[in-house]
């Protein structure tokens, strides 16, 4: 098919996949990330892209 | 050979080669492990980063989660330009071959249904936001004091009241758009509003859908996402895609469509 140009796609949007979507698997894997705790990935990430260079958005 | 096994989605066979360069989470190039009429893609990955303690650390890691995010969004972009893939969650590792075809052994049939479900199908995002936020004057330029109590309520009412219009304009707006585009799609799923401390998009994400949509009508579906983009002031549409189908890959999804008894 024709693909509209992308940009590098956003990390938060791959991640709105990846980690929410797709088949998840029980059983005989090693960890189900359905069992990993995603608040603290996304508290982790927040943490982050403050610190980088964003002005805190707890001004207010 | 030793190591792990991680899949990163199950197939039905295809002709195509994938690309030579093609490299896997850990740098291990992807290959495929046929069972019956479907094939799992997979690629080895060291105990030592994937087995379950050393998975948990990491996956609270942003660097390594974004690194893993992208090596695995690569392969299932390559698998997308020859097939239609069912992508796999984030990090599914199994401890050897035979693990993962005891896997596709248990689950066929279901992958057989959701493959069929998707076949010729892609995944595209849209998101609506709200772009200004009227009770926030500019910072360099603060509007001038208010010289009474008075006109300090009035100043507030109206901002409020101009904040509630635009708030109330792109929920209508966001609702529409999102009804006109589930018509044009198979299936359709919202996620959480984005965070915009987390994505640093600007504004505020009032809608975050994903349709399901034939390649074949991709084109029209594009073309009606670009043609409302520019209906709403004030408000911001945001295309992403085409995706493997991600969103519609689901178990819950397909175990209350076996439950509704379609």
């Amino acid at each position: 098919m024709t693909v509209v140009e992308r940009r590098e796609i956003a990390l938060v949007d791959l991640l709105d996949r990846l980690l929410a979507g797709g088949v998840v698997i029980k059983g005989d894997v090693t960890l189900r990330i359905a069992d990993v705790d995603l608040v603290r990935i996304d508290l982790n990430a927040l943490i982050s892209s403050v610190n980088s260079n964003v002005p805190s958005p707890f001004g207010d | 050979m030793s190591g792990l096994r991680y899949v990163y989605a199950v197939c039905r066979p295809f002709g195509a080669a994938l690309q030579a360069q093609l490299t896997g989470v850990a740098g291990d190039p992807p290959r495929l492990l046929a069972h019956g009429d479907l094939v799992a893609v997979v690629s080895r990955v060291p105990e030592a980063d994937f087995g379950e303690e050393a998975l948990r650390a990491h996956l609270e890691d942003l660097d390594w989660l974004a690194g893993t995010a992208r090596a695995h969004q690569q392969v299932i972009d390559a698998l997308t330009a020859v097939t239609t893939p069912l992508p796999l969650r984030l990090a599914t590792v199994f401890r050897d071959d035979s693990g993962v075809r005891t896997m596709m052994e248990r689950r066929e049939d279901a992958f057989r249904r959701t493959l069929d479900r998707l076949e010729g199908r892609v995944e595209w995002g849209v998101k609506v936001f709200v772009e200004a936020e009227p009770e926030r004057p500019a910072a360099a330029e603060p509007a001038p004091r208010p010289v009474t109590g008075r006109d300090y309520l009035r100043r507030r009412r109206e901002q409020s009241r101009a904040g509630e219009d635009l708030w109330t304009r792109a929920e209508g707006f966001a609702t529409g758009l999102h009804s006109t585009l589930s018509s044009l799609a198979d299936d359709a799923r919202l996620h959480a509003p984005q965070n915009p401390r987390l994505s640093g998009a600007a504004g505020r994400n009032v809608l975050n859908a994903a349709y399901l949509v034939r390649r074949d009508a991709s084109e029209e579906f594009v073309e009606r996402v670009d043609r409302t983009k520019d209906d709403a002031p004030g408000i911001r549409v945001e295309l992403t895609g085409p995706w493997a189908a991600y969103s519609f890959a689901g178990d819950a999804a397909g175990e209350e469509e076996a439950g509704a008894g379609s």
